[in-house]
C-alpha cells in the first residue's frame, strides 16, 4: 500500500462528451486506486452511465486524458477493455440464461483439446475454481436460468475475474437483489479488494455505499463535484452534494417527499378477499378508499406484484374476490380494469412501461387513445393540448413532447408513465415500486406527486421494497408473507421495526401483535 | 454515430433511389420516356400492394410468409367464379364483381386464420403463416388440378391494362392503398396501437390495448392485400396459373419493408419508406436487365441492397 496508494490504477481527467450536441461530461473526473472500492454516484443524468461508457470502450470521449495501470487507456470496444483488465457487470447481467454456468464464464475463449474439441472437464473443473474463490458451490453444468439472480451475479463477477480484471466497474448491482443477496455480493466485492481487484461501485442506496466502499465520487450536471472518503462524508452531506442543494433545506424535508397526508379519506374502493393467483399468491386480503395511499409490503417473493396484477386484470386468479366501488370486480383484461377506473404501473419500466421507440407523446396516451378519438381517428389537437398540460403539471423534462421516451432518464420516463394513468383520471392507481432506480431528486418529486393525487381523492396502492418510502408514504399498510395477507397497520401504528417483524413473522403462530412490535 | 450515417440512415434510401434515376438517365437508353414509367410502375405496384400488409405486419413485430400463396389462392378462385364454373352467375359484370370480392375475401379469412394462430396459440408468426405458406398454393392447386387457366375477359383486366389519366389502373390501386395506409399508421388509434405492439407487446396489452384483435386485424389486411395483388397478376397475364402466381414475393416484400427503414422487429414502421424500396428493388432489376446484366445477377444484388439496409438500420443501437 506504499506506492500503490500514490499511483492511481486508473485516472481519468477532464473528460468531456457530448451526444449531439447536448454535453453530458464536461471536464469530469475520477480516479481510482489499486484495491479500492470507490463508489461513483450522482442523479440520473449526472454522466455516471457515459463515464463508464466510455471507459468499457462503448462510447468514445470527445477530450480528456484516460490512464490505466501506467499507460494510456485505449478500449474501443467493451472486449477490448476486458482484455485489458477493466470489466464491466450491468445493471441487467448480459449472460446467457438458457446455457450452464460454465459456458457462460467461458463464452468466447473456450478451452479446446488438441483435435479442436472442447474441453468440457477442463472448463467446468475451471468454472468451479472461479466460483470457489467466492464461496459459491453450485453445479457447473446447470443452466443459469435455474440459478438466483444473486448467483447469477456472482457468475457474472467470476467471469469478469478470469479475465484478469484489475478493475470491475459494477453498474447499480443490487437492485434487483433481495436483503441477504445483497450480503452475499458485499462478501464478493470484500474478496475481490483481498485479491487487490478495485472496484467502481455505481447505487442509489445510500446505506449499500457506507457498508462497502471506500471512497465516494459525486458527479452532478456532468463534473466530478467532490471525491471524498467515505467515513468523512454523512449521508446529508452526499445527498446535498448530489443535488447541489444546501443541507439545511435538506434536513427541513426529511428524505422522502410524501408529506403529511390523509386528511380526506373516502369509502371503501378496492377490496380483495381470499384471493390466489398462481402458486405465490395463496390467500390476499387488502383494501383501499378513495384518497388514501395504501402500501402492500413484503419480502421479495411474498406476493405483492402478482396480487397487483391479479386486482388489474393482468393475471388471472384461481380463488378469491376482487370488489372494485362496491361491485364485483374480477377483470379478465387490463382493458376492463381501465375502464372502470383503474391504473397500473409496472415494477419495471424497460419490460411492460414504456414503449421506447415512441415519444412522450404517444407513450403518455397509449391507454387515453380510445376516449381521444372519433371514429377511429386520433383527435391530435386535444392529445397535444392534454401532453402539454402533463408535461408541464408534472414537471417532465423533455425536449419536446415528440422526444423518444427511451432517450429521458429513468425519473422523467417514470413520470410520463405516471401521466399514462393521471390523464385518465383513474380511481384508484397501482404503483409498483414507483421509485426504484430512481435518482433521489426525481424520487421526491415522485413522492410529492402521489401524495398531492391523492389528496384529490385518487386511491393509491402502492408496492414498494423500501420500508422508508411504506412507512413516510403511506396511510395504511398490508403486509403480505408468502402469499399471505399477515398484517394490516394503520397510520399510527407503521414503523419500520413493525413492519419488519410482520414481513420477517407475520402470521406464525408466536408471532408478536402488531401494538406489540412497535416497540422492538 | 457521426452525422453522416445519421444522414444515411434517415434519407439512405431516398439518395439511393436518386442515384439509381440519374445513373439510369446517364446511361440507359430510352429510359426518359412514359412507356418505361409506365413498365416499372406496373411491375412494382403487385409488390407493393403486397409490401403494405407486410408493413403492418412487421410494424406489430410479426411477420407473414404466405402472400404468396394468398395471392395464388385469390388468383386461382377468380376466374373460376367469372367465367362461371364455380356456380352459375347471371351476366358477366356480376360474375366480376363477385370473381373480385369474393376471391378477395376469402384471401382475406386465410389472413384471419393466420392471425388466429398467431394470437390463441401464441405460435411464433413466422412458423404459423409458414402453415399456409405451404398448404395455401396446394389449396389453389388442387381447385385447379394444377392446370393453368387460360381467360380471355377485358372487362375484368380492365385493373391491370386500363388506363385513367394515362396511369395504368394497377398504379391507382397501388396508390390508394398506399394512401390509406399510411393515414391509418399516422393518424388512427388502430395505427398507433399497431406501433405499440410491435415496440413494446407487454406494455400495450397493460395500456389496455386489445393486443390480439388488432394483430389479428394485421394479418387479414396482409390476407386482403395479397388477394388485390393476386388479382392483378392473373388480369395482367389473363391466365392463372396456381403453380407460379406470387411465387417467391413473400421475400420481395420484406427486402422492400427493410430496405425502406421499418425496423424489423416492430414498433417503426414507415409505408412510404417500403414505396421507396419496393422502387428501388425495381428498379435495380430493371437497370441490370435493360444494360444487359441476366436477372440472376440481379438477384446478387438484391441481396447486397438488404444486407445494406440492415446495416444502416443497425446503426441506431449506439
Amino acid at each position: 500500500m506504499d506506492t500503490a496508494s500514490q499511483v492511481p490504477l486508473l485516472s481519468m481527467q477532464g473528460i468531456d462528451k457530448s451526444f449531439g450536441g447536448v454535453p453530458a461530461l464536461t471536464g469530469a473526473s475520477l480516479e481510482v486506486a489499486p484495491a479500492e472500492v470507490m463508489a461513483l454516484i450522482g442523479q440520473n443524468g449526472a454522466g455516471k452511465s457515459t463515464m463508464i461508457k466510455i471507459l468499457n470502450g462503448a462510447v468514445a470521449s470527445d477530450g480528456g486524458a484516460i490512464t490505466f495501470a501506467g499507460a494510456p487507456w485505449t478500449a474501443n470496444s467493451p472486449q477490448a477493455a476486458q482484455r485489458g483488465g477493466i470489466s464491466t457487470i450491468f445493471q441487467e447481467i448480459n449472460l446467457i440464461a438458457f446455457r450452464s454456468v460454465t459456458e457462460n464464464i467461458y463464452l468466447g475463449r473456450e478451452i479446446k483439446s488438441r483435435f479442436g474439441f472442447l474441453d468440457w472437464r477442463a472448463m467446468h473443473e475451471g468454472a468451479r475454481g472461479l466460483l470457489a474463490r467466492f464461496d459459491v458451490f453450485v453445479d457447473v453444468r446447470e443452466p443459469l436460468m435455474n440459478f438466483s439472480t444473486a448467483i447469477r451475479q456472482m457468475v457474472a463477477i467470476a467471469r469478469a475475474v478470469s479475465f484478469e480484471a484489475r478493475l470491475v466497474i459494477m453498474d447499480e448491482p443490487t437492485s434487483s437483489l433481495d436483503e441477504a443477496e445483497v450480503q452475499i455480493l458485499f462478501q464478493t466485492i470484500r474478496q475481490l479488494k483481498a485479491q487487490g481487484v478495485a472496484v467502481v461501485f455505481v447505487s442509489h442506496k445510500l446505506d449499500e455505499l457506507y457498508a462497502v466502499c471506500d471512497r465516494v465520487t459525486i458527479m452532478r450536471d456532468g463534473r466530478t463535484v467532490a471525491v471524498a472518503n467515505m467515513a468523512d462524508m454523512g449521508k446529508l452531506q452526499l445527498v446535498a452534494a448530489m443535488l447541489g442543494r444546501d443541507l439545511a433545506e435538506i434536513r427541513k424535508a426529511g428524505s422522502t417527499a410524501f408529506g403529511e397526508g390523509g386528511q380526506a379519506i373516502g369509502g371503501e374502493l378496492l377490496a380483495t378477499s381470499g384471493l390466489a393467483v398462481g402458486r405465490r399468491v395463496q390467500s390476499a386480503d387488502i383494501a383501499v378508499r378513495s384518497g388514501e395511499i395504501v402500501g402492500l409490503a413484503g419480502l421479495l417473493g411474498s406476493g405483492r406484484s402478482e396480487t397487483a396484477r391479479a386486482v388489474f386484470g393482468a393475471e388471472p386468479h384461481r380463488a378469491g374476490e376482487v370488489r372494485f366501488a362496491g361491485r364485483k370486480a374480477d377483470f379478465a383484461s387490463p382493458r376492463e380494469a381501465i375502464a372502470a377506473g383503474l391504473g397500473f404501473c409496472t415494477e419495471d419500466r424497460k419490460i411492460d412501461g414504456i414503449v421506447p421507440e415512441m415519444s412522450v407523446r404517444e407513450n403518455m396516451t397509449l391507454a387515453l387513445l380510445p376516449a381521444l378519438a372519433r371514429s377511429g381517428i386520433v383527435d391530435e389537437a386535444r392529445q397535444a393540448e392534454i401532453v402539454k398540460r402533463f408535461i408541464t403539471e408534472i414537471g417532465i423534462k423533455c425536449s419536446s413532447p415528440e422526444q423518444k421516451i427511451r432517450e429521458l432518464s429513468g425519473g422523467n420516463q417514470q413520470k410520463v408513465l405516471l401521466a399514462r394513468w393521471l390523464c385518465m383520471d383513474p380511481k384508484l392507481l397501482i404503483l409498483d415500486e414507483p421509485t426504484r432506480g430512481i435518482d433521489v431528486g426525481a424520487k421526491a418529486e415522485i413522492q410529492r406527486l402521489i401524495r398531492s393525487f391523492a389528496e384529490r381523492g385518487l386511491g393509491v396502492l402502492m408496492i414498494s421494497s423500501e420500508l422508508e418510502e411504506i412507512v413516510e408514504g403511506a396511510d395504511r399498510v398490508f403486509v403480505l408473507r408468502e402469499g399471505r395477507t399477515v398484517e394490516e397497520f394503520d397510520k399510527d401504528q407503521i414503523s419500520e421495526s413493525a413492519l419488519m417483524n410482520a414481513m420477517a413473522h407475520g402470521g406464525d403462530a408466536d408471532a408478536t401483535s402488531p401494538k406489540g412490535a412497535a416497540f422492538v | 454515430m457521426s452525422d453522416i450515417s445519421v444522414f444515411l440512415k434517415r434519407w439512405g434510401a431516398v439518395l439511393a433511389l436518386v442515384l439509381l434515376i440519374l445513373f439510369n438517365l446517364a446511361f440507359t437508353p430510352h429510359f426518359a420516356t412514359t412507356q418505361t414509367l409506365a413498365i416499372n410502375l406496373t411491375q412494382v405496384a403487385v409488390v407493393m400492394v403486397v409490401g403494405v400488409g407486410m408493413t403492418l405486419v412487421i410494424a406489430t413485430g410479426g411477420i407473414d410468409l404466405s402472400v404468396g400463396s394468398l395471392m395464388a389462392i385469390a388468383g386461382a378462385l377468380s376466374p373460376m367464379i367469372f367465367t362461371g364454373q364455380l356456380f352459375p352467375v347471371p351476366n358477366l359484370y356480376v360474375g366480376i364483381a363477385l370473381g373480385i370480392v369474393l376471391p378477395v375475401m376469402v384471401a382475406g379469412m386465410f389472413g384471419y386464420f393466420n392471425g388466429w394462430l398467431i394470437t390463441r396459440f401464441s405460435i411464433q408468426p413466422i412458423i404459423a403463416t409458414l402453415v399456409l405458406f405451404i398448404a395455401g398454393r396446394g389449396i389453389a392447386q388442387v381447385w385447379t388440378n394444377g392446370d393453368l387457366q387460360v381467360f380471355k375477359v377485358p372487362e375484368f383486366q380492365q385493373i391491370a391494362i386500363g388506363r385513367l389519366l394515362g396511369v395504368p389502373f394497377q398504379v391507382w390501386i397501388m396508390a390508394v392503398i398506399v394512401i390509406a395506409a399510411t393515414w391509418t399508421l399516422r393518424k388512427t388509434v388502430f395505427g398507433r396501437q399497431v406501433l405499440a405492439i410491435g415496440g413494446n407487446e407487454a406494455a400495450a396489452r397493460l395500456a389496455g390495448v386489445p393486443v390480439a384483435r388488432v394483430k389479428t386485424i394485421v394479418y387479414v389486411v396482409s390476407g386482403v392485400c395479397s388477394g388485390i395483388a393476386g388479382l392483378i397478376v392473373i388480369a395482367m397475364n389473363s391466365a392463372a396459373d396456381a403453380n407460379l402466381i406470387g411465387l417467391g414475393i413473400e421475400l420481395d416484400a420484406i427486402a422492400a419493408v427493410a430496405v425502406g427503414g421499418t425496423l424489423l422487429t416492430g414498433g417503426r414502421a414507415t409505408i412510404l419508406g417500403t414505396l421507396i424500396g419496393a422502387l428501388i428493388i425495381q428498379l435495380v432489376r430493371y437497370t441490370l436487365l435493360a444494360n444487359g446484366v441476366p436477372d440472376s445477377a440481379a438477384l446478387i444484388v438484391k441481396a447486397g441492397l438488404i444486407i445494406l439496409a440492415v446495416w444502416l438500420q443497425r446503426q441506431d443501437r449506439a
